[in-house]
């Protein structure tokens, strides 16, 4: 069942398919399949959408998630926040269905590898400026990097950069880890014990989408609210040492 | 020592290392983290809401720093770069 050898730290390694230079692997692979499953999910469920009358179940349960969402990010951002719901939501529902999923047997998650994460922390590094621009303008958002005086704009420049590998590498090293943690019990303790690790790497997947959600909303929240005349309440994080391998 | 026992004992020896040291520091974060909240919470049932939020944020944010350790420590059994090296020139 396992397509990944314990040896590959990445499902970039696993190339499934390979015409030339041209080739495709286990990482596009999944991550379609988890487009896929979302588009067509998303399409079905919002099909005879109604206004007034009786909800069928369909629209109770969207309702619901599509509530819940919003109160988190409003409760998170302030009600300012709100315009970035579907970014965020968008996010969320992603992550959270690419390492829900690892309970499929074959199936890595596209999260485990670092490409993933980085193209998602990349969007939400570009999300940043795109809202506080939009909402302030480019000048007062700018004037937001020189706060206390123009000596700190190469320090927010470095916290910009810092968190957004951050985000990368926490989504990606708690998604392999577990996936490691996974192969080397097979090999160790093949029956019972790993079920035991699968439901902890359920509860580990949701809490990362969870957080990686927050932290793009929180994000945004402080490009929004607080451009031109506060201190920017960043993530105040070490930066990392970011391994490039893998 | 060839150069191959050199890279491997190094590698396996200081992603040990590694990972040791670099899961005593959050799980000591991480404790006082939840000691505080606890007693918050038992201070103030009214917030735990809000404040079981934050802890878990927080508490990701924690959990974040010994994983960083554990990629390095992975890199270095898994994706070490001096492997290749050493292999091609045959010690």
């Amino acid at each position: 069942m396992e397509i990944m050898d314990l040896n590959q730290i990445s499902p970039d390694q696993v190339i499934i398919w390979q015409y030339g230079d041209l080739m495709i692997n286990a990482t596009l692979v999944y991550t379609w399949l988890v487009m896929a499953l979302l588009v067509a999910g998303s399409l079905l469920l919002t099909r005879n959408l109604v206004h007034h009358g009786p909800v069928s179940r369909r629209q109770l349960l969207l309702e619901t998630i599509a509530g819940a969402l919003r109160q988190q990010v409003q409760d998170l951002g302030g009600a300012a926040a709100v315009v970035c719901l579907p970014f965020v939501s968008t996010l969320f529902i992603f992550i959270f269905t690419a390492n829900a999923l690892a309970l499929v047997p074959g199936y890595v998650p596209p999260t485990a590898s670092l490409s993933t994460t980085a193209a998602l922390a990349l969007s939400v590094f570009v999300a940043v400026p795109l809202y506080g621009i939009r909402r302030h303008g480019l000048w007062s958002y700018l004037k937001a990097y020189a706060h206390p005086n123009i000596f700190f704009f190469p320090l927010h420049l470095i916290s910009e950069c810092a968190r957004t590998i951050a985000l990368a590498v926490r989504l990606f090293g708690n998604i392999m880890s577990h996936e490691k943690i996974i192969g080397i019990l097979l090999s160790v303790v093949p029956l019972f014990f790993p079920a035991v690790m699968q439901v902890l790497g359920l509860v580990i997947g949701t809490i990362q989408a969870y957080i990686f959600a927050v932290l793009a909303t929180v994000y945004i929240a402080a490009a929004l609210n607080d451009a031109g005349d506060e201190s920017r309440p960043d993530d105040i994080q070490a930066a990392p040492t970011t391994p490039q391998g893998g | 020592m060839d150069a191959i026992t050199v890279v491997g004992i190094a590698a396996m020896g200081f992603a040990g290392l590694t990972i040791t040291i670099g899961s005593i520091a959050p799980a000591i974060a991480q404790g006082r983290a939840i000691q505080q909240a606890l007693t918050a919470m038992a201070q103030q049932p009214d917030v735990h809401k809000p404040l079981a939020q934050t802890l878990f944020v927080g508490l990701a944010m924690l959990e974040s720093l010994a994983i960083y350790c554990f990629v390095i420590a992975m890199i270095l059994i898994f994706a070490n770069p001096f492997w290749n090296y050493v292999i091609r020139t045959g010690s």
